[in-house]
């Protein structure tokens, strides 16, 4: 069984990442069990997709958080994808659709997602990790405390440490 | 300067422990090379040709005397003896062995160093003015703001992996001396009609292949919202900017290709909605960062202190050096003098750990334990009483640091080029030491007077050819070092990019091809006139018709 990190435990993942076909086309979708589409899917089978329901939808690095702002109340879950760690676009996703769309539900960060990256993506507001599978999950867990101060506000504690300085 | 509380030292230590385990998995093989790189780049670790290099930040140029000794601590411990001191006001050690580089780290964090940020696609240190604080000629001292830039960008999680590398530069001054112009992000902090300190916010220079001067995209930004806005702008980048090629990711093709209006207009849209949050400064944080920075106890001294002005008429290398190296200070009968790193047959920027030990005892006695790094490559103490000018020069001259040749043309700009990076198409270092040995009449220097020759081994252009007024770039051509020669480049207020003058020419002939053109500069000024003013006035074609005529050139 495919383990995954929520809310800093190490649980059973309950849902079943479905991506384009190379040629761009979409997969059939199982009839039951939560599942994750891509955007290009849920803008097509929108009507199909709220009719069956338990399903969320991910966005790739170069797709945009404004594209489903309007739809966020419709999703089990979010998730976004990391192509390659270096590719950080997802990031300001993440917190547009925490701190500008009010997402409350479960962001789950999938693709290139380790140990030394995963406290980034949880103060961007993620608080699921899809850890890569030849990646060691306990170890990637520890990566959240690699860090235990910051400087900056983010998602996960909007205020700069000036306003929390003692 | 700025002090760590347990906060600043909690944050530095994590990182310590975080690189330890980042190596050791490393050398364990759990992560892969591919991994690491981009992991140890933002700790500033490099593979280079021969051994790694480790860049360590030296935030907006200012060093403590212990941090000056940890250095050369450093440097004696775990490199070959020296340090190489680079164009962003940081400083490289070119031998470390990989192993090595957490304890190196462990180290620094003792004396509130590190080397965070100092490479990769990340926010970079932010570099200023190498006076700030006591330059003659400051509106607002940049430091508190270079600090509250620095807490802010360190470990940003939204803009760890930028589409590529990211620079901010901060100027406080009449005189531009952090050529804020060819940085990605440039902020010349200004004050309005009642007195208020704002920013005008520029974006989008830089130098590399694509040369681009800055754009104003804000000329007031309120001092409360640097950061929101800052916010907004990495944001709109992180975004936006290209990421399918390295060569067009930086912040200025983007800014190019949307127009700075439309890129100014997006990055209102943005901070439309993070303006007022959380992140606005207070004026609690703003007075706690600059109490840092205040005023040292300075004395009550005449401004033209007797001793130091009969010395300057009765020595003249003395006075040489004084007109050189000696910069007007705000404080009267302080000076703020300028060690001199550029002594010929010395790969400018160099300091062995023996100097950088001097350099601290010398800055213990004379300059209030204070040293600054400038972004030409040269080290500066910021605190000298005008009466201790004359000791500072003999004990300068022991160490090797007093020649005076600021600003003049053997004051070269060279990045480390072919001899130690694995980036460069050619060497810059032997570039550098073939000029300065060509022009090594001092009489003749002072004489040419203000004249700046910045050398970059390749495109990457470290040692910012573009911005000088004689530029040289080296070229691979089929597997051969070629140099080519441009003219007419400004750094500061007037930022100007150099024009090549035609075909490159190899490193045998370029002390000649300079040679000839300060020749067609002495022919030609008028007065006073400096050479880059009459390369403005001339253009470049006298220059290039005598340079070619000798044809030294190769196509």
């Amino acid at each position: 069984m495919t383990e995954i990190i929520k809310q800093r435990q190490i649980v059973e993942d309950d849902a079943q990442l479905i991506r384009l076909g190379e040629d761009g086309s979409f997969a059939e979708l199982p009839a039951s069990g939560r599942i994750i589409v891509p955007l290009k899917q849920w803008q097509a089978q929108r009507d199909a997709l709220l009719a069956r329901g338990d399903f969320g939808v991910w966005l790739a690095s170069d797709e945009e958080a404004e594209t489903i702002a309007a739809d966020i109340g419709h999703f089990a879950l979010i998730a976004l994808d990391f192509p390659a760690f270096i590719d950080g676009r997802n990031y300001s996703n993440a917190r547009l659709l925490r701190d500008r769309y009010g997402y409350k539900g479960e962001l789950r960060a999938i693709g290139d997602v380790f140990k030394d990256v995963i406290l980034l993506m949880k103060r961007c507001g993620f608080d699921a990790f899809a850890v890569r599978p030849d990646k060691d999950i306990h170890e990637a867990l520890k990566g959240l405390d690699d860090f235990t101060e910051y400087y900056q506000g983010a998602t996960d504690e909007p205020l700069p440490l000036f306003r929390r300085r003692a | 300067m700025y002090v760590y509380d347990d906060f600043d030292q909690k944050i530095v230590d994590q990182r310590v422990a975080q690189f330890r385990d980042q190596t050791r998995r490393y050398l364990a093989g759990e992560l892969t090379e591919d991994e690491f790189r981009p992991l140890r780049l933002q700790n500033g670790l490099y593979i280079q040709r021969y051994a790694p290099m480790l860049r360590v930040a030296v935030p907006y140029g200012e060093l403590n005397s212990k941090q000056v000794r940890m250095l050369a601590h450093i440097a004696r411990t775990y490199d070959r003896n020296y340090g190489h001191f680079t164009t962003r006001q940081n400083i490289q050690f070119n031998w470390p062995a990989l192993e090595n580089v957490p304890q190196i780290l462990a180290d620094l964090s003792t004396v509130q160093m590190h080397a965070i940020q100092t490479s990769g696609n990340c926010i970079r240190n932010t570099t200023s003015d190498q006076f700030a604080g006591v330059a003659h000629d400051e509106i607002v001292d940049p430091r508190p703001w270079c600090e509250i830039i620095r807490q802010w960008s360190t470990f940003h999680p939204e803009f760890a992996h930028l589409p590529r590398k990211f620079k901010i530069a901060v100027n406080g001054a009449v005189e531009d001396r952090a050529a804020i112009r060819v940085h990605d992000i440039g902020i010349s902090i200004v004050k309005n009609d009642a007195g208020e300190t704002g920013f005008a916010i520029y974006v989008g220079g830089g130098l590399g292949r694509t040369p681009i001067v800055g754009a104003l995209i804000k000329p007031w930004l309120e001092k409360h919202h640097l950061l929101s806005y800052l916010d907004a702008v990495l944001r709109v980048y992180n975004r936006y900017g290209r990421r399918d090629n390295k060569y067009k990711a930086r912040i200025k093709i983007l800014v190019k290709a949307m127009t700075p209006e439309a890129f100014g207009a997006k990055v209102e849209q943005e901070w439309v909605h993070l303006k007022d949050g959380p992140t606005t400064l207070t004026d609690a944080e703003i007075a706690r960062v600059s109490k840092f920075f205040v005023d040292p106890a300075y004395e009550t001294l005449p401004g033209d202190d007797a001793a130091y002005l009969a010395a300057k008429a009765s020595n003249p290398a003395f006075a040489r050096w004084v007109q050189r190296n000696v910069f007007g200070h705000k404080q009267p009968g302080y000076a703020a003098v300028t060690l001199s790193l550029k002594k010929t047959g010395i790969a400018p920027g160099d300091a062995t750990d023996a100097q950088l030990d001097a350099v601290a005892d010398l800055s213990d006695q004379y300059s209030l334990g204070e040293v600054r790094v400038s972004h030409e490559q040269n080290l500066i103490l910021p605190y000298v009483k005008q009466a201790d000018l004359f000791a500072v020069w003999e004990k300068a001259k022991e160490i090797g640091f007093a020649t005076p040749n600021i600003g003049l043309l053997t004051d070269i700009v060279c990045c480390p080029g072919g001899d130690f990076c694995s980036l460069a198409n050619a060497k810059s270092i032997p570039i550098a030491e073939g000029i300065q040995r060509k022009f090594d009449d001092l009489d003749y220097l002072f004489d040419l007077g203000e004249l700046d020759i910045n050398i970059s081994g390749c495109m990457n252009s470290c040692g910012h050819h573009h911005v000088g007024h004689i530029g040289i770039l080296g070229v691979d051509k089929n597997g051969s070092e070629w140099y080519q020669i441009s003219l007419g480049g400004r750094q500061g207020k007037h930022a100007a990019l150099a024009k090549v003058i035609g075909p490159s020419f190899a490193q045998e002939a370029i002390p000649d091809v300079i040679e000839q053109i300060i020749n067609v500069y002495v022919e030609s000024r008028e007065d006073s006139e400096h050479f880059v003013d009459v390369v403005d006035r001339l253009g470049i074609a006298p220059f290039k018709q005598r340079v070619y005529a000798k044809e030294l050139a190769h196509d």
